[in-house]
């Protein structure tokens, strides 16, 4: 953790970066995003199993570019974050300085995308354990009572878009779900548009989602929408054998194709 | 419930379906009169959620078809929908929405006798599930009669 701080400033001193986004201890003790560009303010940079936030939601707000080159405290989710926004052309590898952070709270030595690819690929990248358990939980479920149990869980939605706003993958200026000719989504919140709404994302994350789980936590009446996206996430993996986010240069898995694809349900 | 005369929307290709669907009517072969058919400029044009559009609007049956793989006028086009629709029958199995109500199928311009085939499958199909009600009543739930439920 000193460490981080100790290099954190050495960044900022040296004008290497001009911020650094981070985890600061909020004071109510939960850890909050920070944007730090004063060298003599880096000590209040924390780094525990508080921070699971992903802050590389940050990296393509024109509020934080705008401040110029930018360091980021990165754990796995968001390094595979930062590769999947490289390689869709929203950020470049020159305009972040990552400060990696290992699953056990050390200080990793990430001095390019080479190094970064390399650590990806050497980690776990199946969903997390605990959402895992729900999904096979959820699987083992009859159609009905699928449909039940989302049904249940989606009409508390209050389409504040928080999962959205929280997911760096959602960076479009401007959403489908804004857009109003056509109207594709019910702009009040009911159970169908919803629904309709919640579908309309995983779809849009499919094959694009590094499973970090900010939106279900982001969400502030507790729906589990990252199990949508987690979901496509392991069937992306069992068709097409991709993890996202291990590549500067992969192509997201809707927007490229296999003529051998396989599927059994086409007459 | 015997009487009843399903819904089908056909979201077609124009260069293979709705050319095999012109063929069929040529050849004169009769099929089920259920489908309604919306011509689309290829495969990889028909967005997910113009499916669910057509739910809530009252289909009770959606037929997708287009060219067969390499067929596609603009070589590409039916290979990413059919990697779209690998995802979203994957999602739509883990929400709880019946997919048998949806048929996919590749039929050529030649293949007129196929579309029929395709069109009164699905038609049997849908008439033995009946009307489409669970999903048409979210649609017409108001906010409030949620609401006073909780």
């Amino acid at each position: 953790m000193n460490n981080l701080v100790e290099r954190a400033r050495e960044l900022l001193e040296n004008k290497t970066i001009s911020v650094i986004v981070g985890y600061e201890a909020g004071p109510t003790g939960i850890a909050r995003p920070v944007f730090i560009t004063d060298p003599s303010k880096a000590d209040i940079l924390i780094c525990d199993e508080r921070c699971v936030q992903n802050l590389a939601v940050y990296l393509t707000k024109p509020e934080v570019r705008k401040l110029g080159k930018t360091g980021i405290v990165a754990t796995l989710p968001v390094m595979r974050s930062i590769m999947m926004l490289i390689s869709e052309q929203q950020i470049t590898a020159d305009d972040v300085v990552v400060l990696g952070i290992s699953s056990d709270r050390k200080l990793l030595d990430i001095p390019d995308i080479t190094v970064m690819q390399g650590f990806i690929e050497k980690s776990d990248l199946g969903n997390p354990q605990k959402d895992k358990e729900l999904l096979a939980e959820l699987n083992k479920l009859s159609p009905d009572e699928k449909f039940a149990w989302w049904q249940k869980e989606l009409s508390n939605c209050i389409k504040c878009y928080a999962c959205r706003q929280s997911c760096p993958m959602c960076y479009c200026t401007r959403c489908a779900v804004e857009v109003n000719q056509p109207q594709w989504i019910p702009v009040q919140s009911n159970t169908h548009g919803n629904m309709e709404w919640h579908i309309l994302r995983a779809m849009h994350l499919a094959g694009r989602c590094i499973s970090c789980g900010e939106c279900g936590r982001a969400c502030p009446v507790g729906i589990p929408c990252h199990l949508l996206t987690m979901h496509l996430t392991d069937q992306t993996h069992r068709y097409f054998n991709v993890h996202a986010g291990t590549s500067d240069k992969m192509k997201s898995v809707l927007s490229v194709y296999e003529p051998g694809d396989k599927e059994n349900f086409i007459i | 419930m015997s009487d009843f005369e399903p819904k089908i929307v056909a979201f077609v290709c124009n260069w293979c379906t709705y050319a095999g669907a012109d063929l069929t009517g040529t050849s004169r072969i009769k099929y089920s009169p259920n489908v309604k058919i919306i011509r689309f400029p290829c495969t990889g044009r028909i967005d997910f959620m113009l499916l669910l559009k057509a739910f809530a609007n009252g289909a009770d049956g959606i037929i997708v078809s287009g060219c067969h793989p390499n067929d596609c006028h603009y070589t590409s086009g039916n290979f990413h929908a059919k990697r779209r629709w690998i995802m979203f029958r994957e999602l739509m199995d883990f929400m709880g929405i019946d997919m048998n109500r949806v048929t996919f199928s590749w039929v050529s311009a030649a293949e007129g006798a196929k579309w029929a085939e395709v069109v009164n499958a699905t038609s049997v199909r849908i008439k033995e599930l009946g009307p489409y009600v669970s999903y048409r009543e979210l649609v017409n739930k108001p906010v409030e009669e949620e609401v006073r439920n909780e």
